[in-house]
């Protein structure tokens, strides 16, 4: 078989994982950097008879997705700043109604409309606590455009298996860099489809705090009658306030993601096995440390790197465990602090050191291998 | 990461620069199987102010996919030549176009300087296409793909009934660089 190679964006590769992974429907407002997301599904997912809808505001296409998935389809949204901002308080309501969905935000700088065309980090404490009240969410961080296409058909696997929203936080560098891909069949990857419950319509609960198994969410449709609410609510899907349900409801939402963590997870360790420093970067920052780091090894600076692809919920004890052996931990990131704060808790026995460079500009090679030169004679 | 080249296309919003960066990008990953990255960088305008278009070709994996050591930088700006020529290698390559960019002070590395507008004038009859001219110059200068992979990865992104037109345009390119190679 011929392989279908295509020079693509960080955008179409997100759509392209998106077609391959089934998605049946798509609302979104379009907004830089993440507007290609939009174009692409908007020519793909009419021809294959799927659903495409331009909203009127995030929030409404925030509402149409949970609508869409609640009836039984593989639904995605993409956003950027501000608009992630308005599809907080729907993320919520995905997160209480346990509604699969996947959520697309390609960072720019901010807050507020910030920088629309330039690249920044700074959403991804919005990521896990944009929305209110206890809950677990999980968001992934590609690195490349070939991952934004993986990670996406990954990104609506585990929407469906944990019943979660899940958030694919891109940049905008690697939204829009172009970079050649080899496009898998569908036969070639794993997809998780929507499954119906396997008990009949009388028998069938939407919820289930307590088996520690996740139900399947039944479509709307097919003869399955629940209630869905954002109130807090018991296994039959009715609000209550019983403090036995609330407790359990509360430990549900974050025991089914962090209890099946090594599940989700996903990471790559470089050249950790010797290193002196261990850096901790994602998305395009971690391309910039992959060449900083060849630039320290050839200055005779043992340098490693731990990138985070599922970012939330945070690999803790990969990070706990490189502390024990390596020193001193650089965390590289286009934002004023928000993952070093997390490693600054799991990587404790460590000194920890921040590179945080926030000007539009991505943080070069250059500005690392400074920053690793500093830190070595530390 | 000696064989790492970079590209920058520098010019305004709606000059066709991006395009540019993405038709040699696709002609070195698609038609030559090298790694190719193409980036871009623009304000918040939809026409208008200074923007670039950066391509990275090389054999081994590219890491950092924006230019910091640019081999050859086209202009078609005083504006984009004046901010972004500091990046250019002491040995790096700039084209420019004579009645686009006149002011040289700022020059750094080896300059051409092409009658791409004049010519784009007289022979396409509108200004349409400039891109595709410089595209055709850097190609031909600096020879990273060949003529054929540059014009596969060109149609392919061609409206239909422009096949020809940026044909032309390419062709134009690559003779006003082999007229300067001369000299």
């Amino acid at each position: 078989m011929s392989k279908n190679i295509k020079l693509m964006q960080g955008n179409e590769a997100i759509a392209e994982g998106a077609v391959i992974a089934g998605c049946d429907f798509f609302a979104g407002y379009p907004i830089t950097p993440s507007s290609e997301v939009s174009e692409f599904l908007s020519s793909r997912l009419p021809k294959m008879g799927k659903a495409f809808l331009q909203m009127e505001d995030e929030i409404a296409a925030m509402g149409a997705i949970l609508g869409a998935a609640l009836g039984g389809a593989k639904a995605i949204t993409a956003t950027s700043g501000p608009g992630m901002s308005l599809k907080q308080e729907n993320i919520g309501y995905a997160s209480m109604c346990e509604i699969p969905c996947v959520i697309v935000n390609v960072m720019r700088g901010g807050p507020s409309t910030g920088l629309p065309t330039l690249p920044a980090q700074g959403d991804v404490m919005q990521a896990k606590w944009g929305t209110h009240g206890d809950h677990a969410i999980i968001a992934i961080t590609p690195s490349s455009v070939n991952e934004s296409l993986y990670e996406t058909i990954r990104a609506f696997n585990l929407a469906i298996k944990y019943r979660t929203p899940v958030v694919i936080l891109t940049d905008e560098i690697i939204g829009h860099m172009r970079e050649k891909v080899v496009i898998p069949d569908k036969s070639e990857v794993e997809v998780i489809d929507v499954k119906l419950p396997d008990v009949p319509p009388e028998k069938y609960n939407p919820y289930n705090y307590t088996s520690g198994k996740v139900t399947p969410l039944a479509p709307m449709g097919e003869g399955y009658r629940y209630h869905v609410t954002g109130l807090i609510h018991g296994e039959t899907g009715f609000p209550s306030q019983k403090t036995d349900v609330i407790q359990n409801a509360q430990n549900w939402l974050i025991d089914k993601i962090y209890k099946n963590i090594k599940d989700i997870e996903k990471f790559e360790e470089f050249q950790t096995d010797d290193a002196d420093i261990l850096i901790v970067a994602y998305g395009s920052t971690s391309r910039s440390a992959r060449q900083a780091i060849s630039m320290a090894r050839a200055a005779g600076i043992k340098v490693g790197m731990f990138r985070p692809i599922t970012i939330w919920p945070f690999p803790e004890e990969q990070i706990s465990n490189l502390s024990k052996k390596i020193k001193k931990v650089l965390v590289v990131e286009m934002n004023m602090g928000q993952v070093i704060l997390e490693v600054q808790r799991a990587a404790c026995g460590s000194k920890i050191y921040g590179l945080h460079i926030v000007n539009g500009e991505p943080i070069t090679p250059d500005n690392i291998f400074a920053k690793i030169k500093e830190v070595s004679e530390n | 990461m000696s064989d790492r080249i970079e590209f920058r296309f520098s010019g305004s919003g709606g000059q066709g620069l991006i395009l540019a960066g993405i038709i040699l990008a696709d002609a070195a990953a698609i038609y030559e199987n090298k790694n190719a990255v193409q980036t871009q960088s623009y304000g918040p305008e939809a026409r208008g102010g200074s923007s670039k278009s950066e391509v990275i070709i090389s054999d081994d994996p590219i890491e950092y996919p924006k230019a910091t050591k640019v081999n050859y930088m086209v202009s078609l700006t005083q504006e984009a030549f004046n901010k972004y020529i500091n990046d250019v290698k002491d040995d790096g390559i700039v084209i420019v176009d004579k009645e686009l960019v006149t002011d040289f002070s700022k020059a750094k590395g080896k300059l051409y300087v092409l009658d791409m507008v004049k010519s784009a004038r007289e022979e396409l009859g509108k200004l349409l296409g400039l891109n595709i001219i410089s595209l055709g110059v850097l190609v031909e200068i600096s020879g990273i793909v060949s003529h054929d992979s540059i014009e596969k990865a060109l149609m392919k992104r061609v409206p239909k009934g422009f096949e020809d037109y940026n044909k032309k345009a390419l062709e134009i390119g690559f003779r006003l660089a082999k007229e300067v190679k001369k000299n």
